[in-house]
């Protein structure tokens, strides 16, 4: 209990604190898009970028960053949706993460730390990106959210009506590549995809309307962090399989009835 | 509105054409003709789903459209309810007595076919769109929502609105439409 009184994990608690549910809602529209295996190929993407930092001697975030901003400008160009590509993307992700860990004793060492989750080390980059994030998901979504729902529900919509309907697809993933590539330095990169698929796919189920599929989203990533972050200071566990553990047994919540009526 | 010059469509080869008709504000024009004949083709050529091998079509400038698919999009699970679906084509929620009403709160995947169907497309008749393509509108549908159907395609016409539809049901099209083409009298007519 001491140690979580220690102000030494304040910023951290508050970095992840903002983070955790920004995921959990950025998952519900990548599950919308049935793009959920994208949260997997930009975060190990995103930990390919900040190991290719860690050899080139740069920021590790900003390694991350620039490798989301490239994802995101690479998947908007070649205007592809499903998930073949983001699996492909993952696995050659994580082949060059680990080929580059192995270039120096810092970066096998930042390799432990993406997979494990580094998040009481974290600063006041990871505060104010999280801060950053926020700020312009709280403005940027209520812009896309029609647009992004009338995509998937309507596919010829825009094309239809001789609207541009790739720039919000491709804001969106900016959003969401940016987003992911803070996480996965802070949280690592099976903890964040976690946060972005499990909380969704359990609102998807439990929730009735946008609206409550979002906020529970938020509400379960939340829940499981705060538990998450204090279970791995009281047992010394490392952050990230606690919290992917922790997001695995709520999985459990699938299991129960959905509120509403029956079909006819 | 909307004009089709000798238009010629289709995928990889023509599956249509020469087809040349044109719609106004208040028409309700149905499409007919035998199934494969490429009537849903001529609603695709417009998205760029299909290919205009040739002819042209021309469109009112600004001119907004509705599709309503055959095979909408439809996913096994799917949280919105059936107000979010009115919020996201910005169509007004129907009056209160009417058999739509009590399912707004639904979430859209439980709702049988033939709900979701009608609801869709009092989304597509009720929504900002001028010119309103349905595919086979009376798909999944029984016969009360055939008459609120119906109801809809009348206030269509009487208000500002077009709409066209492709149908294989010649007795819906002769009850709705206020003209009908039909594709199979087209085709056979360019045929030695």
């Amino acid at each position: 209990m001491e140690l979580l009184l220690d102000p030494m994990f304040r910023m951290p608690f508050f970095s992840g604190l903002l983070l955790a549910p920004l995921a959990a809602l950025l998952g519900v529209y990548l599950r919308l898009r049935t793009e959920w295996l994208a949260a997997l190929a930009y975060t190990q993407l995103a930990a390919a970028g900040g190991m290719l930092a860690v050899v080139l001697h740069l920021p590790v975030l900003a390694g991350a960053l620039t490798a989301a901003v490239l994802t995101a400008g690479a998947k908007g160009l070649s205007g592809r949706t499903g998930n073949d590509h983001f699996a492909l993307a993952f696995l050659l992700a994580w082949g060059v993460t680990l080929l580059l860990a192995g270039f120096s004793h810092h970066g096998s060492h930042m390799g432990t730390a993406l997979l494990d989750g580094q998040l009481y080390f974290t600063g006041p980059a990871h505060l104010t990106a999280g801060l950053l994030l926020a700020l312009a998901i709280t403005l940027l979504l209520p812009w896309l959210h029609r647009p992004l729902l009338l995509g998937r529900l309507y596919p010829d919509h825009f094309d239809l009506n001789q609207q541009r309907g790739w720039h919000y697809g491709l804001m969106f993933d900016l959003l969401a590549v940016l987003t992911l590539a803070v996480c996965a330095t802070a949280f690592g990169v099976m903890a964040t995809f976690a946060l972005v698929f499990i909380p969704p796919w359990l609102a998807w189920h439990l929730a009735v309307g946008w609206r409550q599929t979002l906020l529970l989203a938020m509400l379960l990533a939340l829940g499981a962090y705060l538990a998450a972050f204090v279970l791995a200071i009281a047992v010394d566990q490392p952050f990230g399989p606690v919290l992917v553990v922790l997001l695995g047994l709520m999985a459990m919540l699938r299991l129960l009835p959905r509120r509403g009526m029956r079909r006819d | 509105m909307l004009e089709y010059k000798q238009v010629v469509a289709g995928y990889s080869q023509p599956v249509i054409g020469p087809v040349s008709f044109r719609i106004e504000a208040g028409e309700v024009v149905g499409l007919s003709g035998p199934n494969g004949i490429g009537k849903s083709t001529l609603f695709r050529v417009l998205s760029g789903e299909a290919r205009l091998f040739s002819g042209g079509i021309h469109r009112q400038p600004g001119l907004r459209l509705a599709h309503h698919r055959q095979e909408p999009v439809r996913s096994q699970e799917n949280p919105l309810t059936g107000s979010d679906l009115l919020a996201v084509n910005r169509a007004p929620a129907p009056p209160r007595e009417h058999r739509l009403t009590p399912l707004l709160g639904w979430r859209i995947d439980q709702l049988s076919g033939g709900q979701l169907q009608l609801l869709e497309l009092w989304c597509a008749l009720n929504g900002p769109a001028e010119l309103v393509l349905l595919d086979e509108p009376t798909h999944h549908l029984d016969h009360e929502a055939h008459e609120q159907l119906a109801c809809l395609l009348a206030e269509a016409r009487a208000g500002r609105r077009a709409v066209l539809i492709v149908s294989h049901e010649p007795a819906f099209c002769r009850r709705v439409c206020s003209r009908q083409i039909d594709l199979g009298a087209v085709t056979a007519a360019r045929e030695p």
